[in-house]
């Protein structure tokens, strides 16, 4: 029989195409969405909160990188997902928080949390939201010394003062706080990257546009959020333009790994956030909830997937 | 699958329909075919000719008494030459039969169109034509045509989605030979005694279901359905769910719910067979990818080296690096241009080292894609970690079997995980962990 080619061409199981979707084309779909809330941090902020984003980054993907070298695993430096929890990580930091705090998070949230575990995919938590608990809980003064937004120009004051939040939870001078249009556009105090509402709202939609995310955890966590606030009187449009809502919602509950895979879990999932969020804010001692309520339910996604398990075609449950 | 959706989860895969306008072709009779003895899932046939028997198109050439088979005639006149082994796609090594043509494609004296009368004298025929699952399975299809429950049996579905990249042989089939469809069809509800048929057409097929719905207008047991432009669409599970909202159990078949699915071509080669006694022969292929210089729908004998076909279109206009018997998205890539064309075989893609080349695989990142594509509802992700363990029973507790190996999986991961094979060797592992 006539044989040609033979040895040339590659034999390789079905199937022969694929989707050009990589994981570092959606890690860079996640950075470019964060880049309105980047942008905001150093108008809001000044420039120290853009230094300290970028040493969170440059933290994070040294450590992967040497982390990676030193055990002689391949470097999954190119898929951007160190740089991602950098810039996530520096999001959820004060703007005044010493440097070398922010790197002693960046070696919590890779090391410990991210490459301990197997590397990408394999982390029970987020790592950002598990490194911010971990400085909160070790450095809990920087941690909560919030710097208040500069002038536009810059300035590198440190005035510092209570968060929206922070007002509320002390309950004393309630007229002091920021109006809506304030906490929308993120002219508050807080962590540096999760003022501005607005901002994050443009990047969440653009991650649901590019489908990185389905929209199923943000709408719960905002909607139950929104209807908690309601049901306990309060101002339901300032509980989720405060605090790390919009952050939490559109960029850390929605991590992968740590959220649950099928729809309803998600929806589970998403309400879950949002219950424990106003349960910190009104009832709980610290002010600010979404970082604990993630982690919470970080911990309850293999249930949460156990739970809500789907039959395969043909009506058996997997 | 999105709670609210009454569909089965597919995914968009581009479509590289280049050849939907080419009409098929005709190719001139080769200097020799190389029919394999293994064309059907089964028993493989015993050659009925000896090396130096003159053999006319049409002749019976293989055949076997098992149950599950189907006999293969020649494509061709000419002389048997050579029977022996030799490698074939699947890595085995089957018995052929060679025959040096004479080119004059003279006809067996006495081929006439089938005595029927009866379910029995049409079953009967089907098997005599030689046909099997000509869309990949290749299951004999006087089997599936004749279930125990056969009564129970409410609907014929005729697979029309064609939902592979590429290949269009099937629409070209649609709008070159629908007379023949038509017909077979309705001798097929007629001798079966089933209700209603239907033919199932993906939506991006506009014409095709046009052209089809005008000549059934006046029997109202036909129905023409327009399906989603999305892969896998002709899954038979999917297919019967798609048309009919039907699901299979798991360890049922198809006709257990009523049901009985058929390929475009194999209805048309039966009624062909049916009007002419000319048996299956001979398949229309489409000839594509971007290796090859002019894409074409080909007619060729059984037995032709897809070499031949690649030198009837053009030849390559660039290197080839993988070729593909089958569409891209469950074909397989075979070794070498060597080997022939089969009563199964669809297409015949030739990739250059650009598609050729899959990207690297990565870690897993749990996003969820896999999951949401499986058609199946599985959990490729899962699977593959179960794989990867080598644990059995979790293959099994995950469904493993149930996989169809269409390869949704595998398309969407980022990661470019090969989920698809993945499970395809877990089922293997089930297998033989099951008879241990
Ligand atoms: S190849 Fe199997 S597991 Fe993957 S999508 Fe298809 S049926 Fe599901
Ligand atoms: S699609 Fe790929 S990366 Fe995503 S969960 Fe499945 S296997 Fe993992």
């Amino acid at each position: 029989m006539g044989r040609y080619n033979q040895g040339t061409l590659i034999v390789s199981s079905s199937p022969h195409i694929v989707d050009n979707v990589t994981t570092t084309r959606i890690m860079l779909d996640v950075l470019i969405a964060l880049i309105p809330a980047f942008i905001m941090s150093g108008v809001i902020f000044g420039s120290r909160a853009i230094l300290l984003t970028v040493t969170c980054v440059a933290a994070c993907v040294l450590f992967e990188a040497g982390f990676q070298y030193i055990t002689k695993k391949d470097s999954t430096i190119t898929d951007l997902s160190a740089v991602v929890t950098g810039v996530l990580l520096g999001f959820n930091l004060p703007s005044s928080l010493p440097f070398w705090m922010a790197v002693v998070g960046s070696f919590v949230a890779i090391v410990v949390v991210k490459q301990i575990f197997g590397g990408i995919g394999q982390n029970f938590a987020n790592p950002a939201i598990t490194a911010r608990v971990v400085l909160l809980v070790s450095f809990a003064t920087p941690m909560t010394t919030w710097p208040l937004p500069s002038n536009l120009l810059g300035t590198t004051d440190a005035v510092t003062g209570a968060t929206p939040l922070g007002i509320l939870n002390m309950g004393t001078d309630l007229s002091s706080l920021p109006s809506n249009m304030d906490l929308f556009l993120g002219f508050v105090g807080g962590s540096l990257g999760e003022t501005s509402a607005i901002a994050l709202l443009i990047g969440g939609i653009y991650l649901l546009w590019r489908k990185v995310i389905e929209p199923w955890i943000p709408l719960a966590f905002i909607g139950t959020v929104f209807i908690f606030a309601l049901l306990a009187g309060q101002d339901p449009i300032f509980h989720i333009c405060a605090g790390g809502v919009m952050l939490g919602a559109f960029f850390m509950a929605t991590d992968y790994t740590t959220s649950p895979h099928l729809t309803t879990g998600k929806i589970v999932f998403g309400i879950g956030c949002g219950l424990m969020t106003m349960i910190i804010r009104l009832y709980g001692s610290y002010p600010e909830g979404v970082s604990f309520a993630i982690l919470l339910m970080n911990i309850l996604t293999p249930q949460i997937d156990m739970l809500f398990r789907r039959k395969t075609y043909g009506g058996v449950k997997i | 699958m999105s709670i609210f959706s009454k569909h089965l989860p597919a995914i968009h895969v581009e479509h590289y329909k280049y050849t939907a306008e080419s009409p098929t072709e005709k190719m001139p009779v080769p200097d020799k075919v190389y029919i394999s003895m293994v064309q059907h899932i089964g028993a493989p046939c015993q050659p009925k000719v000896e090396v130096g028997d003159l053999v006319k198109v049409g002749q019976v050439i293989g055949d076997t008494d098992a149950f599950v088979s189907a006999p293969i005639h020649s494509s061709v006149s000419g002389k048997v030459t050579a029977i022996d082994k030799s490698l074939t796609m699947s890595g085995v090594w089957d018995l052929i039969v060679t025959i040096t043509t004479d080119k004059k494609q003279e006809v067996l004296e006495g081929l006439a169109p089938p005595q029927i009368d009866d379910k029995d004298s049409f079953i009967k025929a089907v098997r005599a034509s030689g046909l099997v699952g000509l869309g990949g399975a290749a299951f004999p299809t006087h089997i599936k045509f004749n279930p125990k429950n056969l009564d129970e049996v409410d609907s014929f579905i005729i697979n029309g989605a064609e939902c592979e990249p590429y290949l269009t042989a099937d629409y070209r089939t649609m709008m070159e030979n629908s007379e023949l469809l038509i017909n077979g069809l309705k001798n097929t509800l007629k001798y079966l005694k089933i209700k209603r048929g239907i033919i199932g057409i993906e939506s991006n097929k506009a014409p095709a279901i046009n052209k089809l719905r005008a000549m059934v207008k006046d029997n109202p047991e036909i129905e023409v359905m327009e399906l989603r432009s999305v892969y896998p669409q002709g899954g038979e599970r999917v297919l019967i769910y798609e048309t009919t909202g039907r699901e299979i159990p798991i360890g049922k078949l198809p006709a257990d719910i009523g049901a009985i699915v058929s390929n475009i071509s194999s209805v048309v080669a039966l009624q062909n067979f049916i009007e002419t006694g000319m048996p299956l022969v001979s398949k229309k292929v489409t000839v594509s990818g971007n290796a090859i210089r002019i894409p074409k729908n080909v007619e060729a004998p059984i037995g032709t080296p897809i070499s031949q076909l690649i030198t009837f279109c053009g030849g390559y206009k660039r290197t080839p690096k993988k070729i593909i018997m089958g569409g891209p998205m469950m074909g397989a890539a075979v070794y070498d241009d060597g080997m022939t064309v089969n009563k199964n075989t669809s297409g015949i893609l030739t990739f250059d080292e650009e598609l050729a080349t899959l990207p690297k695989e990565t870690p897993c990142i749990s996003c969820g894609r896999c999951i949401k594509a499986c058609p199946m509802l599985l959990m490729p992700t899962l699977l593959a970690k179960a794989y990867d363990a080598k644990d059995v029973e979790q293959l099994q507790k995950l469904n493993v079997n149930l996989c169809m190996e269409c390869g949704c999986c595998s398309y969407v991961c980022p990661a470019k995980k090969q989920l698809a094979f993945t499970n395809k060797l877990g089922k293997r592992l089930v297998m033989e962990g099951g008879k241990k």
